[in-house]
């Protein structure tokens, strides 16, 4: 188990980097704590993997350094760092048997025989394979393959971290739910430090201590589930997570109100006056539907209902709004405006989120 | 599901059997028609049965001939199926040199059976060949055209030299559709290059290693062209394969029962082992399919 230093790194696949777009990796600062469950959230293609990659020693980085307890390794191979992976598509070893498989990675680091049968036989256990040991690894499905690969990700006890790429992609929906919640109490036993790649936000903040979100190869936001969905640090962070997302509407901002669409709204604190592109972001939680005309003209263009509560899609000069509203809520006809939740307005000058200078304690 | 009968669709597939029939079931009935009769010319023919077969079975000429051919075919196939992994394995992954190792490993494979024969019957001459000369002067002792050995070795090397870019494309094709997450997970699991090769590569090599081997087996047991040129069967007989063995029996001495009978088994014995083939791959497909 260790600490895992990131300093100033950074990756580009490119030889040379004219310019920031370049670099799919952009610098990084950031140091995982020894022991925190991680989850590395983002779109595809936002550089999670080429992150992954270099912590596991797979790529080397174009830039910065690595440090593992404060040991540089950016230039040690993989097999020195002593790391677990587990990769989006089932990895096995075709030709052996299920047990053989698990014990592999513990046999090429000469473990002893007795140590390596109960642990295989433990694992075994943990993912519900223990009566298919025995037979070959080829021909089981893609689930059944899968959860050989976590088993095998899980055998060593003394790994630095584990690291997970999107493991749970080819595994069905029943059987994920209990396969993150053996990979979380896992974690609770054992206390190592795991980084798990996901771009479904429900795996990520059911699974993690803390959420990295990650942006066109930038890290956006690192924090709490809560953080996340109270203070996104990026417009993107907003609309990302939450079903639906944040409400990002461009606004002027001066002081205490901003204008939108004409009508004023109040933030329920100071801003100064933000420059750049700025703008609102409100979570559906915090819309309110009104009817008499003091808030900010709506029309409501369809409500869907999603069983546990209604989505209701407004027009708000000419940008979309989402609004969610108990299911036992009646949609009046006559909603000719929205109002927001001071509680749950967050204002963005270009896409980053401006620190209000002072809230007033309610 | 209901069916239509129509009897005009059999129209449908009278071109094909009228193709097979020209290209394939005609010439080998008249094989089939030699192989059962005898003459004496004039274009008079007796019955004959299972004569030929009864004599061609009991002849030690065809039986030796058959010994040399899998012979022949078992050692450039132990050669040619490691060389060819071995090769593959280590040919570049992508970029220029990956193309250009593509384009000079399929080179002996464009170039004519019998120019292949003449390269290296030259090659391999004492007086003008650039590989007999320099042996002859460092002190090696090898002239092919007498020493049964020698023209064995020249043999093997020049089919291995033509043959193995073959067994290389197909097992470098199957390399590359491995997935980089098995090398990747085989790295995390510190498994040794050797544990890489037996577990991950080798067994996704297998399909193509299988056709790899059927070709190269048939190809190898049907050989004529090479070593005709090379050798013409010589010295004495040491290098008469099956096929050479035939023609002259069927158009030097015009045995034409004989070697009819002959040739018959000769596809016989390559039909039951590409059968086998078959059936081995087709297995393996299934236990790979699920």
């Amino acid at each position: 188990m260790a600490k895992i230093t990131l300093d100033n790194l950074a990756h580009s696949y490119y030889p040379k980097q004219a310019s920031e777009d370049d670099f799919a990796l952009k610098e990084l600062n950031h140091v995982w704590a020894n022991g925190e469950a991680y989850a590395l959230l983002g779109s595809s293609g936002c550089g999670k993997s080429t992150l992954l990659n270099i912590i596991s020693g797979l790529l080397h980085p174009s830039h910065g350094r690595i440090l593992f307890d404060d040991v540089d390794v950016t230039d040690a191979p993989t097999a020195e760092r002593n790391i677990a992976q587990v990769f989006q598509f089932p990895v096995v070893y075709d030709t052996m048997t299920v047990r053989n498989n698990l014990a592999f990675p513990l046999r090429n680091r000469g473990a002893d025989k007795e140590y390596i049968a109960a642990r295989v036989q433990q694992i075994a256990a943990m993912i519900g394979m223990e009566d298919q040991l025995d037979r070959k690894a080829r021909g089981l499905t893609a689930d059944a393959k899968q959860k050989i690969s976590l088993g095998r990700g899980m055998v060593r006890e003394d790994v630095n971290a584990l690291l997970f790429d999107e493991p749970l992609t080819v595994i069905d929906p029943h059987m994920k739910w209990e396969l993150r919640t053996q990979l979380k109490s896992l974690h609770h036993e054992f206390g190592h430090t795991m980084i798990y790649v996901t771009h479904d936000q429900t795996e990520a903040l059911t699974f993690a201590d803390k959420v990295v979100v990650m942006y066109d190869g930038r890290v956006v936001q690192i924090g709490t589930p809560q953080d996340l969905f109270e203070r996104p640090a990026h417009t993107f962070v907003g609309y990302f997570i939450g079903s639906p997302g944040m409400n990002v509407l461009d606004a002027e901002i001066s002081g205490q109100s901003a204008t939108l669409g004409g009508a004023v709204v109040s933030l329920g604190a100071s801003y100064g006056a933000a420059t750049g592109k700025t703008q609102l972001g409100v979570r559906p939680e915090f819309v309110r539907l009104t009817t008499d005309g003091t808030g900010v003209p709506a029309r409501i263009r369809r409500v869907e209902d999603v069983g546990r509560h209604k989505i209701v899609r407004l027009d708000v000069g000419g940008q979309e709004v989402n609004a969610i509203a108990s299911e036992g809520d009646s949609i009046p006809a006559d909603v000719d405006g929205v109002s927001f939740d001071p509680e749950g307005i967050n204002v963005y000058a270009d896409d980053w989120r401006v620190e209000p200078q002072g809230r007033p304690t309610a | 599901m209901n069916k239509t009968v129509n009897q005009k669709a059999w129209f449908l597939v009278l071109p094909v059997l009228v193709l097979v029939a020209f290209s394939a079931v005609i010439p080998l009935m008249t094989v089939v028609n030699y192989s059962v009769q005898d003459t004496f010319g004039n274009n008079v023919f007796f019955w004959e049965g299972l004569g030929w077969f009864e004599e061609m079975l009991a002849s030690e000429r065809m039986w030796s001939a058959f010994r040399r051919q899998l012979m022949f075919s078992g050692i450039i196939l132990v050669i040619q199926v490691p060389l060819g992994i071995f090769i593959a394995l280590n040919m570049p992954k992508k970029g220029f040199w990956a193309s250009f190792c593509l384009v000079l490993m399929a080179l002996p494979l464009l170039i004519p059976w019998n120019v292949v024969g003449t390269i290296w019957q030259i090659f391999g001459r004492v007086d003008i060949g650039l590989l007999g000369y320099t042996l002859d002067k460092i002190g090696i002792s090898y002239n092919y055209t007498q020493d049964p050995v020698a023209a064995w070795i020249t043999l093997i090397v020049m089919d291995v030299w033509h043959w193995t870019s073959l067994v290389a494309l197909l097992a470098y094709a199957g390399r590359q559709s491995i997935p980089d997450a098995f090398y990747q997970a085989a790295k995390i699991d510190q498994a040794s290059r050797w544990a890489v090769f037996w577990y991950i590569e080798l067994p996704k090599m297998t399909g193509v290693l299988l056709i790899a081997i059927l070709l190269r087996f048939m190809d190898s047991f049907m050989i004529y062209t090479e070593p005709f040129v090379l050798t013409g069967g010589g010295p004495g007989n040491s290098t008469t394969l099956l096929s050479i063995d035939l023609v002259k029996m069927a158009l030097g001495q015009f045995d034409l029962g004989p070697a009819a009978a002959f040739s018959l088994m000769y596809f016989l014995t390559i039909l039951a082992i590409c059968w086998v083939f078959y059936t081995v791959m087709t297995t393996l497909d299934k236990r790979d399919g699920v």
